[in-house]
């Protein structure tokens, strides 16, 4: 093959220059290049084989295998600008769209077929209804998908009496949270009798993150929740009502949650109402209070649904 | 080559052309003619990133396991043994620790995913400010912004299967969009999760869409997509003979065949470099996906960084009413890019709309000659490049000290202002650059009929009598 290309004498085809000595000294020199990225390959290849043998090193692995690729690319490359013809070449371009007399060929053969569809008109029909009724029918599988989004997008396990507890399931006191400290926290589960190891289920995990917070200083309670802070702490959902992301900063000096997602910012001593960033709701409050043994316990659900908003969220 | 070899090839081909009457048609193919031009190669390097996708991605379902099952962590990976974890997760710190090669696999993969969309974003560039989009190459374009989507779509499903706590963060976001969608949203969310966020299934069911679902349709609209490229034949720019009526090139046989291979390898191997040494989404320094936790500086893969972006420095509207609402995310990440993709599906038809131009065209457009739409493109350009820097917000502050608030408000300001200014430059220089190619003594551009130049007032003033000059010159339509 490559003979023949060289026999069309292209290596400096369009020379008046270069004596035919020249030129052979060129291609001996361009088949030393083309011929060694291959060898470059090959010993990288077989380095790359070594390296995997004795037990692999990703480093080594992904030079070894960048070199055995790259030396074959660079050969084929070379090959083909060195040895092969590059006059150019001219094609000459039809018409794409078919000729009249070929479209009208086309639709006398389609109409032959297309008469006996229109005669019988009851056939089409009921086809077409036939056909209708299946798609419509093929597409209820997809319901199994997934539940009827229901309450639980507005719920979480929370209710009176259910006591906030860390992620290795122990009760939080009130002062486990220092001032100006966060504490993440989680509503605790009934104690399933049937198994000693119960866990959270991951729906109620996933949106029942709760934030404990002691400012430093009181803020203003909104109006109707004056009594669902307890002994200086506050409790807020820890889902960004953007789009329920962790809102996982907190800027003690000034009392500031940030979601580190998108910079939605929510001011702790105004109800977490959202100061900056993206989000438009307040982040909702959970109700809380202390209990004789001094453990911190949910006085109802939160104030709202947690997490992002959606369509029917306030209904 | 030996005769003995020959006569073997001559064999095969004599037995498959008996069966196939295929030589006739490879006779065809081996004499097509494919222009030369630097820019051609983008959306070839597409082509071989997406190869480089299909043969690690195999390797990687050998070992990946896209299981919600929880296991506890006992291989190589020392701070995370005792870890509480899913089986997904579990079985990439696996891929990355202890299968070997599985490493360089993984990373190659994802550095594949990377440049794969770098390239069809630079080859859809290349397409857009050059005209190529033109009659007849409508539909194709139209393959080609679908395939941009599923390149997208599968490569966010690709790095969400690892259930590591940055690609569940993701998730999160993506359950938090999909519930957005006035009506349909808590329905659509329920049944692409199987539930509530997280969601027993949508591991297993992103792992089938990633694998098989996505990657089906691309390779069918690939082949669609080359189809056309062959069935049209390549576009060339003008000059030294070329015209609209033929194609001046190399044939495919044997030197732009070599090229192109040579290409594949070399792709390849810039893929296997960075694979090997360059770290990309070390999962486990993330850890498991823990939804309660959140690690700061939460950045998508580059491609989806617009999204993330806009989600960042989209004011905080909403709509409520009559006790139905419809959520702040719907606007940037639902609106903006759905508007996004229907524009980019809709331009040949806009443009022909506009220009009145519905001819055939194989000749390609120099950017500088079509001043309208080449600084139509450099103004989404800017607006999208803004979009993504608004992306990293967080990073861009503490990269520069300056305060989150302060690059989030100008982000806001640079994406409304920057696109207007980036076009009048760019229509500016177009403009400049057309008349220097008057002055050198070529020929000026042929003009379509144009209703939108609304933009000639931009021009440079002292030049402004000679461009008018130029133009009664040069339109010969009007």
């Amino acid at each position: 093959m490559s003979e023949a290309t060289e026999e069309r004498g292209c290596l400096g085809c369009e020379a008046d220059g270069p004596t035919p000595e020249e030129q052979a000294a060129a291609a001996r020199r361009a088949e030393i290049a083309v011929s060694s990225g291959f060898l470059v390959s090959t010993a990288a290849a077989i380095a790359l084989a070594v390296t995997y043998w004795r037990g692999g090193q990703p480093q080594l692995e992904g030079l070894f295998l960048a070199i055995a690729l790259g030396g074959i690319g660079l050969g084929f490359v070379l090959w083909a600008k060195r040895f092969m013809p590059h006059e150019p070449v001219v094609e000459a371009r039809h018409p794409i769209a078919s000729s009249e007399a070929e479209i009208d060929a086309f639709r006398e053969e389609f109409e032959q077929g297309e008469v006996i569809l229109t005669r019988r008109k009851l056939l089409v029909r009921s086809a077409g209804a036939a056909m209708a009724a299946l798609g419509a029918a093929l597409l209820f599988p997809i319901r199994s998908l997934g539940p009827r989004p229901g309450a639980g997008l507005k719920q979480t396990p929370y209710e009176r009496g259910v006591y906030l507890v860390t992620a290795d399931n122990r009760r939080v006191k009130a002062e486990d949270v220092n001032v100006d400290g966060v504490l993440t926290v989680f509503p605790e589960l009934p104690p399933d009798p049937a198994d000693p190891h119960a866990e959270l289920r991951p729906a109620e995990q996933a949106d029942s993150p709760t934030l404990l917070i002691r400012p430093a200083e009181e803020g203003e309670a909104r109006e109707g929740r004056e009594d669902w802070a307890a002994n200086g702490l506050v409790a807020y959902s820890k889902l960004c009502t953007h789009v329920g992301c962790p809102v996982g900063l907190y800027q003690a000096d000034k009392a500031l949650l940030l979601c580190p997602c998108h910079q939605s910012t929510f001011d702790v001593l105004d109800g977490c109402r959202p100061v900056f960033g993206p989000a438009t709701r307040s982040l909702p409050q959970l109700p809380i209070s202390i209990d004789e043994q001094g453990f911190v316990v949910a006085e109802g659900d939160f104030s709202g649904p947690t997490g992002s908003g959606f369509w029917d969220r306030d209904r | 080559m030996a005769r003995g070899d020959r006569m073997i090839t001559r064999r095969v081909a004599r037995w498959m052309d008996a069966r196939t009457g295929s030589a006739k048609f490879a006779r065809t193919a081996l004499g097509k003619v494919f222009p030369d031009h630097w820019s051609f190669l983008i959306g070839e390097i597409a082509l071989y990133s997406f190869v480089v996708l299909i043969v690690t991605g195999v390797y990687l379902t050998f070992f990946f396991d896209p299981s919600v099952n929880k296991v506890v962590y006992d291989g190589s990976y020392a701070p995370l043994r005792g870890v509480t974890m899913t089986e997904a997760y579990a079985s990439s710190l696996d891929l990355s620790f202890d299968v070997r090669a599985g490493l360089v696999m993984r990373q190659m993969h994802h550095w594949a995913a990377l440049l794969f969309l770098a390239a069809i974003i630079v080859h859809l560039m290349r397409v857009f400010f050059t005209g190529a989009f033109r009659r007849p190459r409508e539909l194709n374009w139209i393959v080609g912004i679908t395939l941009l989507i599923l390149a997208i779509f599968n490569g966010f499903a690709g790095y969400s299967l690892l259930d590591d706590q940055l690609s569940g963060t993701g998730l999160r976001i993506a359950y938090s969009i999909t519930l957005s969608i006035p009506l349909a949203g808590t329905w659509l969310a329920s049944l692409l999760f199987g539930g509530e966020f997280p969601g027993p299934d949508i591991i297993n069911r992103l792992y089938v869409i990633h694998i098989l679902l996505l990657p089906a349709v691309i390779i069918a609209l690939l082949g669609i997509h080359l189809g056309l490229v062959v069935r049209h034949k390549h576009t060339q720019f003008g000059g030294r003979g070329r015209t609209e009526k033929n194609v001046v090139g190399e044939p495919v046989w044997p030197r732009f065949a070599f090229k192109s291979i040579g290409l594949m390898f070399m792709t390849a191997a810039v893929i296997a470099a960075l694979g090997g040494l360059a770290q990309i989404n070390p999962i486990w320094l993330y850890g498991p996906f823990e939804p309660a936790e959140v690690s700061s500086a939460s950045q998508p893969d580059w491609y989806m960084a617009w999204l993330d972006g806009a989600l960042r420095i989209f004011p905080a509207w909403e709509i409520r009413a009559g006790g139905y609402e419809v959520p702040a995310p719907f606007f940037p990440a639902v609106l903006l890019a759905g508007l996004t993709f229907a524009l980019l599906y809709m331009w040949p038809f806009l443009e022909a709309r506009f220009t009145s131009d519905v001819t055939e065209h194989h000749l390609l457009d120099r950017p500088r000659n079509r001043p309208v739409r080449t600084c139509m493109g450099t103004a989404t350009l800017a607006f999208y490049t803004v979009l993504t820097l608004s992306g990293s917000t967080d990073v861009l502050a503490t990269t520069f000290g300056l305060s989150v608030n302060a690059v989030l408000v100008g982000c806001r300001v640079a994406a409304v202002v920057l696109p207007p200014i980036v076009a009048l430059v760019t229509y500016r220089l177009c403009r400049e650059l057309q008349l220097r190619d008057e002055e050198a003594g070529m020929a000026p551009p042929e003009r379509p009929r144009i209703r939108w130049e609304l933009l000639r007032l931009w021009e440079v003033p002292a030049r402004r009598k000679e461009a008018r000059l130029a133009r009664t010159r040069s339109t010969p339509i009007d």
